[in-house]
């Protein structure tokens, strides 16, 4: 078995919002596979699926070769999961939650004492067994309910939103512990809404309003997900500037970035179109060049394109 | 299928532990509800307020009057000198018992005619009108029979009543209410205690985010529930202990049965409550919410339903098949019967086996309501 998941078809109605709409992807062992979309795209609905906490409405999937509709109990065995919750109790000590899960997991009893220690190391809380969860910081909180929903090794892990609500810095230390459960061979799905988390994931699927509408590594999505060249525009009023480019009949897409325009062209010479247009309605370009996009850039990209689709084919 | 119950159990101990004020209240919350109840509750009628209208004010009326006022039943607060007084003594509430004796009270009683007297009861209490309708007619036949007897003996000759009744009282020979209502007492608290406990326990997991850690985890339904109550249930117990104290070593209350058989049935029970609650916490989707309806189902039932202040027997038939649901009506039967007629399984062993039953299809009903699952 080379993939760790597979997802064909799956389907999440609540009445009649659809939050999964017909999705199919696979993650391969040891892969980093991210979730990337925005709030209520249906990220947590498909994890939830996958870990055996919510029946399909349809669909399938395997998680470790085993059905999420009828084998939920023995995934159950074999994932780590954590919430954006961070699910751990705050009443009790950090020894206390270890102890706990570890418990309710059956980890064998000789190496349950060294599992601990290596918890407490790496979330950084060395002589701190005792203290109550509840004083700790959020970064280190993540850590150690990272280190609670591992106690048992799982093959597979799934992180939803593990980084909300934490400092820059414990970010990428968090995504050193992913990067090392990869190594290990283990397989991770992780959803995130952060592009530069999206940006270290092995492949990752764009997923909006239910519907996944991309998939591959950031690499391969940023180099053929966007047909043609990306221009970053600086010019003396970008506002302006934007309802211009936005009717040239050469520009296939532009939108607001920071301070600047990108807008998509097909051709390097569609540029001197877009400097005229400005130019005529007295708009100054300061600069314009050629950039790789970014992942936020195809993300974009691709949505409002979806959603062009959308509209034309007068759904 | 019970090597995670161990965990669950600890988790939930330490929660307490970390509670020091919510363990205390556990502890407290028994006893001030049962001294409360032991002082205000009570259907003992005596002292009642009597005043008199001596209109005869003679040795014979006086010792009528003491009659009533020497055993503890009869306060008197007032001796009238008008039967104007009468309507405002009962109107007010001064005396809820109104002797008016002639004034020829002493001469019809010297002449051997029939002497009339006048009795006024306050009825608003009808409980209350009818026990103190009592006490005077009892009263009044002891006194015309050592009326009758001194007569006959002066006539030379011995009155021989025709029947001499010997009454015995079993089980509460003082007929003290609060014998009966301690065991009662104990039954309610304890119901009432042991839901709105464990109403928090499922609740609170989902309101802390917890519970999907434990839902994704491979822990199985009947440990997480049994791990839920089982500590609870501990707890309670040392309730049951520490209030059956009370209620036999401060109240008085007889304790003629076995510890063993008390303990016994009251885990049983115990076990029962405690599931109320956790099946109330899986359906709510708040604390709040958890610990209302907790409240509601057990403490009305338990107090109405149950025995504890109203006989069964007298309700109409559709309340008295609820009953039969009522873990409390069977743990109140089985305790009354140990505290007041020493009885055991031999006799209690229906209502015993009754609260077992619930308590398991209770306990069962909460493990199958629980979803190991996120809506």
């Amino acid at each position: 078995m080379t993939n760790s998941i597979e997802v064909k078809n799956l389907v999440k109605k609540f009445g009649k919002f659809t939050a999964v709409d017909n999705i199919s992807f696979n993650v391969s062992k040891g892969e980093v596979f991210g979730f990337l979309g925005p709030n209520g795209a249906g990220k947590t609905t498909t994890i939830r699926m996958l870990c055996g906490l919510m029946d399909p409405t349809a669909g399938e999937g395997l998680v470790g070769g085993y059905s999420i509709s009828r084998q939920g109990e023995e995934i159950k065995q074999n994932i780590g999961y954590m919430s954006q919750k961070f699910s751990l109790y705050e009443d009790l000590t950090v020894g206390e939650n270890i102890d706990f899960y570890q418990g309710i997991y059956q980890t064998p009893k000789e190496g349950r004492r060294s599992k601990k220690e290596e918890i407490i190391e790496r979330s950084e809380l060395f002589g701190k067994e005792n203290e109550l969860t509840a004083n700790l910081a959020g970064s280190v909180k993540q850590h150690l309910a990272l280190g609670c929903a591992l106690v048992h090794e799982p093959k597979i892990v799934f992180l939803d939103e593990p980084t909300a609500g934490v400092d820059p810095l414990s970010r990428h230390k968090f995504w050193g512990v992913i990067k090392d459960l990869s190594r290990l061979g283990i397989t991770t799905l992780v959803t995130t809404h952060y592009m530069d988390e999206a940006e270290r994931c092995d492949r990752i699927a764009l997923i909006n309003d239910g519907i996944i509408i991309a998939i591959g590594s950031p690499a391969e999505l940023k180099s053929s997900s966007m047909k043609g060249l990306l221009f970053e525009i600086e010019c003396s009023n970008v506002m302006a500037g934007l309802e211009v480019i936005k009717n040239l009949p050469v520009v296939i897409d532009v939108t607001l970035y920071g301070l600047f325009l990108h807008a998509v062209v097909n051709k390097m010479e569609d540029l001197d179109q877009i400097k005229s247009a400005l130019s005529q309605k007295g708009i100054e370009v300061k600069r314009a060049e050629k950039i790789v996009p970014s992942l936020e850039d195809v993300f974009v990209f691709l949505v409002e394109k979806e959603n062009r689709d959308k509209i034309r084919s007068g759904r | 299928m019970i090597r995670r119950l161990w965990p669950i159990i600890r988790k939930e101990f330490l929660h307490l532990l970390r509670d020091p004020r919510s363990l205390l209240l556990m502890f407290l919350l028994p006893v001030f509800m049962l001294i409360l109840f032991g002082y205000a509750v009570s259907f003992d009628v005596k002292n009642i307020p009597l005043a008199v209208y001596d209109q005869d004010n003679s040795t014979a009326s006086r010792a009528f009057i003491e009659r009533f006022t020497r055993n503890g039943y009869f306060n008197l607060v007032e001796k009238m000198r008008s039967d104007n007084d009468i309507p405002d003594r009962l109107d007010s509430g001064k005396a809820r018992v109104i002797l008016n004796i002639p004034d020829d009270f002493s001469k019809r009683l010297q002449a051997q005619e029939t002497a009339k007297i006048q009795i006024l009861v306050d009825g608003s209490d009808p409980n209350w009108a009818s026990s103190a309708l009592a006490y005077i007619n009892s009263i009044l036949q002891t006194y015309q029979q050592d009326r009758i007897r001194a007569v006959f003996i002066k006539r030379g000759s011995l009155l021989t009543l025709p029947i001499d009744l010997i009454t015995r009282i079993w089980y509460n020979e003082t007929l003290r209410s609060l014998n009966f209502f301690i065991p009662g007492l104990i039954c309610v608290i304890l119901m009432q205690m042991s839901a709105t406990l464990t109403s928090l326990t499922i609740v609170s997991e989902k309101e802390q985010g917890t519970m999907e850690a434990l839902v994704v985890s491979p822990i199985r339904k009947n440990e997480l529930m049994l791990g839920k109550v089982l500590p609870y249930v501990i707890i309670a117990f040392l309730d049951v202990i520490l209030v059956t104290g009370i209620g036999v070593f401060w109240f008085g209350v007889p304790f003629k049965g076995s510890v063993v058989f008390l303990l016994f049935s009251s885990f049983v029970f115990l076990l029962g409550a405690m599931s109320i609650g956790v099946l109330v916490s899986t359906n709510a989707r708040s604390s709040q919410e958890a610990i209302q309806v907790a409240l509601l189902t057990t403490m009305l039932p338990a107090i109405l339903l149950s025995g504890f202040v109203f006989p069964i027997e007298n309700m109409p038939l559709i309340l008295q098949a609820i009953t039969y649901v009522l873990p409390a009506r069977y743990f109140l039967t089985i305790l009354r019967g140990i505290f007041l007629k020493g009885i055991g399984l031999a006799y209690l062993w229906p209502e015993f086996s009754a609260l077992l039953i619930l308590s398991f299809l209770i306990l069962f009903a909460s493990v199958r309501r629980f979803k190991k699952r996120i809506e």
